[in-house]
């Protein structure tokens, strides 16, 4: 076909062509760069020099440090608890018809609604009022417990709240993903199973758990990327000033470096993002090695 | 006749025990809508206590006995929660639609047409889906700080259009539809643009709708961008507005005029849901990342 054609075709690629190189591969490289330049001055676009000492600062930065254990903690709590509670309640959805379809709708709604406002929601279920000491104390009243300050009470309480919300918001979209996965096992496999007389737990294990291994390691490997990046979420329950609350994120120690208070250092926040991507590239690979051993394609 | 009887009694009891397990299953998964349920009941609960009713609760009271709608006028007066609206709409309306044109133009192009580079540059634009947005995030903001585009709607919208993922996805869907129609356009004389115009974009639409919704999700949640490039209320979106009404309140701290906030702001993407349900839970689940 005629050559003028070809041309052509740039055209059509040209606007995201442009929209990719500008907001995506020029930052990039860009934050290489910020990341080793030492003293970077905002106003003036001045530097010192080059070298490490930008990363050497993070690492020595206590917030950052409290940053990464924060982190950390809400990594291992939730991705486990949520990936496992999804499994469950998947695995409960497969074996109902009636209602099934209705489940799923509400399952679903923390999906599409505003973090930053369903967050506040928690906050009040959890913040005591004028004369009583919140819903959430009047549950632990019940049961005999002790009052609990849940906002600006101990590390745990709030850690607390952290997690039950983090597991509480994503877990729509595993829930939903586990759900298909589930719904594509053949419904033969199960019926050679009970022919020859297998129980529920060893199908469970022999037929669906291979099945759905790759669903489940996909949801493993972004649950853990998401929780690294965990920042909204905090905001939304402890606000804007993490550091005060003690419970700011790797992510969150990012945006505070650069705006915010404690701001307008580019250079940190470029050091603090780049370390957080090579802890996320680690714990990704390693769960890739784990999956190329355990998941049947 | 006696084994007649036992094996009415094992049929009896194996419908016994499914009827137990599947009492287990519901009450289970009603717990759990329970669960999810239970904060959007308490925030349009509280969003109808009165200010002095709730902060004069003992005990937290799980119905209204005099529901009102004063926590409404409060958050839409006292506060720009009408002006957060607006940008919010603006901020989604037009990010939303240069996405899709930029979109639907590329996945056309790497579907369709044929030039040289083609796989090359496909692979390069694919491998771009696994940089974070944490990481170049910081040069967006220092860009837009020095063009002098903070607290614009240039400075909103910008970094914000462009998703590898639905290009992808475009192009996927684009791919399925036969070559021999293209080619039965081009006999009729019709050119590529009019090509994609009359003939794809029609039978891609169930996956554009797909992309169009969740795209208006994320705009509608958007927070950290728009947080970082807008320090002016006038330019907030309903995400940085409900942070700044947590902050600062409304001159005190009133939580049942806040949970109004929460509600409005919470209303019309449930609503969106509610609609197209279908097309947002099979995009979802075909697209795999959350924002």
């Amino acid at each position: 076909m005629a050559t003028k054609h070809k041309w052509k075709a740039w055209l059509y690629l040209l606007p995201a062509l442009a929209f990719l190189a500008f907001f995506l591969v020029y930052p990039l490289f860009d934050v290489v760069i910020y990341s080793f330049e030492e003293g970077y001055n905002f106003v003036t676009q001045t530097r010192y020099g080059i070298g490490l000492y930008n990363y050497s600062y993070v690492l020595h930065d206590p917030y950052f440090l409290n940053a990464i254990k924060n982190t950390f903690i809400m990594v291992i709590i939730t991705v486990p608890i949520s990936t496992g509670l999804s499994l469950l309640i998947s695995l409960g959805l497969s074996h109902i018809k009636t209602l099934r379809n209705m489940y799923q709708t509400i399952y679903f709604l923390p999906y599409v609604t505003n973090t930053l406002a369903v967050g506040l929601v928690f906050m009040i279920l959890f913040k005591p009022t004028e004369y009583s000491d919140g819903l959430m104390n009047m549950l632990i009243h019940m049961f005999g417990g002790e009052t609990i300050d849940f906002i600006n009470g101990p590390y745990a309480a709030k850690m607390f709240v952290m997690c039950t919300y983090i597991i509480w918001i994503v877990m729509p979209f595993k829930i939903l993903i586990l759900t298909s996965a589930l719904a594509s096992v053949p419904e033969q496999f199960y019926d050679a199973a009970r022919i020859d007389g297998a129980s529920s737990f060893m199908m469970f294990r022999k037929i669906t758990l291979p099945v759905i291994s790759p669903s489940l390691f996909y949801l493993i490997i972004t649950g853990f990327i998401g929780a690294f990046k965990e920042y909204s979420d905090a905001v939304a329950l402890f606000g804007v000033n993490l550091n005060s609350a003690g419970m700011n994120t790797i992510v969150g120690y990012v945006y505070d470096m650069l705006y915010g208070d404690s701001g307008g250092y580019p250079s940190y926040a470029s050091a603090a993002a780049i370390i957080l991507f090579f802890i996320i590239l680690v714990i990704t690979l390693i769960n890739l090695g784990i999956s190329r051993k355990k998941v049947h394609y | 006749m006696n084994e007649n009887i036992d094996l009415r009694k094992i049929k009896k009891d194996s419908v016994k025990r499914e009827l137990i397990k599947k009492i287990l299953i519901y009450t289970f998964l009603s717990i759990w809508c329970i669960i999810i349920l239970f904060p959007f009941y308490w925030m349009i609960l509280t969003s109808l206590k009165g200010y002095a009713e709730y902060n004069s609760e003992y005990i937290p009271k799980f119905i209204s006995l005099e529901p009102t709608l004063d926590n409404y006028v409060t958050a839409f007066t006292l506060v720009s929660l009408g002006r957060y609206f607006l940008n919010t709409l603006i901020f989604t309306v037009v990010t939303t639609s240069l996405m899709m044109v930029v979109t639907t133009l590329a996945a056309f192009a790497f579907s369709r047409l044929d030039f040289k580079g083609k796989n090359l540059v496909f692979t390069l634009v694919l491998a771009l889906m696994m940089i974070p947005n944490e990481l170049v995030v910081i040069t967006n903001y220092t860009t837009m700080v020095n063009l002098h585009l903070r607290n614009t709607f240039t400075g909103l919208i910008l970094p914000s259009v462009t998703s590898v993922f639905y290009i992808y996805l475009l192009k996927e869907n684009f791919e399925q539809i036969p070559e021999s129609l293209y080619l039965a356009a081009k006999v009729d004389g019709k050119s590529d643009f009019e090509y994609l115009v009359r003939v794809m974009i029609p039978i891609a639409k169930p996956t554009m709708v797909s992309i169009l919704i969740l795209k208006v999700i994320e705009c509608w949640n958007a927070y950290v961008w728009p947080r970082l490039v807008t320090d002016n209320p006038n330019y907030y979106l309903v995400s940085n507005g409900i942070q700044e009404i947590r902050e600062n309140g409304f001159g005190r701290e009133n939580i049942p005029a806040m949970m109004a906030a929460v509600v409005s702001i919470s209303i019309p993407l449930i609503i969106l849901f509610l609609i197209f349900r279908k097309q947002i839970m099979t995009g979802v689940s075909r697209s795999g990342t959350k924002g």
